[in-house]
């Protein structure tokens, strides 16, 4: 392998590489971030405060 | 385009990009003058007018955002500022290691177009710095669409800095009368420069995603606190 070809194929991969480890950490952060939203979906209902004043029926 | 769905965004830009390689490895011919280390251009130059692409796609967002206020402009901009500054990074990464084999250095301060280049990646880097000073609301918004807008300016001085600079030792690739090369070189240029704006568009559309989750989950934890 020749110098040029050397500093080539460091060029290319410098590129695929970051473009890789940037995938890597966007594809992490979205699966973190999908299941936390999972556990917070399958949680109830936050109860909503009933602001009328309890009243006598019947 | 909004419309592709990221898997076929993401099989689109893997199909460009190896077919973008073996156009660059076994088909395009080795220059005369440089060599074989020409090759780094066919990404190193696709990679700068990408990165440009996506500093002027930002700065269309911020523009919207400001002009016509709408709701997802600004997260866009800064998605889009985002992608930018990463291509921005491979560009001085590539035109590093091209300029250790053909000049016999890393980095040249005295040749103005480097410098520029630097200047307007930097710029962009603080765009961050800015953003993450502010709190989140209308105000960190409005500051960040001015700053994105700014930087565009920036563009076609770097741009126009390789055709002005008066030691021409940066090859210029496109002149006023079209691009200085043909056959096998321009179209591997050309499908090289397809399959980076596919794939910054992929990243960008992915990411974008991301935030728009990291949206939700906030709202959500804020609903449920």
């Amino acid at each position: 392998m020749t110098t040029a070809e050397k500093y080539v194929t460091a060029a290319y991969c410098v590129v695929f590489g970051l473009v890789l480890l940037y995938v890597v950490i966007i594809a992490l952060k979205l699966r973190r971030l999908e299941r936390e939203v999972d556990a917070l979906t399958a949680r109830p209902e936050p109860a909503q405060e009933d602001e009328r004043e309890p009243v006598q029926v019947g | 385009m909004a419309r592709i769905s990221l898997p076929a965004l993401a099989a689109a830009s893997f199909a460009l990009i190896t077919t973008a390689l073996a156009l660059v490895f076994f088909v395009a011919p080795t220059d005369a003058d440089q060599g074989f280390s020409q090759r780094i251009f066919y990404f190193h130059v696709s990679i700068a007018f990408t990165a440009y692409a996506c500093f002027i796609g930002g700065a269309w967002k911020a523009l919207l955002h400001l002009w016509k206020r709408e709701p997802r402009a600004d997260l866009e901009s800064y998605v889009a500022v985002h992608q930018g500054v990463i291509f921005g990074c491979l560009v001085l990464l590539t035109g590093s290691i091209w300029a250790k084999i053909s000049w016999g250095h890393w980095w040249l301060w005295s040749e103005n177009q480097l410098v520029l280049f630097l200047v307007l990646f930097l710029f962009y880097c603080a765009y961050f710095m800015l953003r993450y000073s502010l709190d989140d609301g209308p105000q960190r918004a409005n500051m960040c669409a001015v700053y994105a807008l700014f930087g565009v300016i920036l563009i076609p001085v770097s741009f126009l800095a390789i055709r002005l600079a008066t030691r021409f030792i940066h090859p210029v690739v496109f002149t006023r009368h079209g691009p200085n090369f043909h056959g096998w070189i321009l179209v591997t240029y050309c499908v090289s420069q397809v399959a980076l704006l596919t794939l910054a568009y992929t990243l960008y559309r992915v990411e974008l995603a991301g935030k728009r989750l990291d949206l939700r989950l906030r709202e959500l934890k804020r609903a449920y606190a």
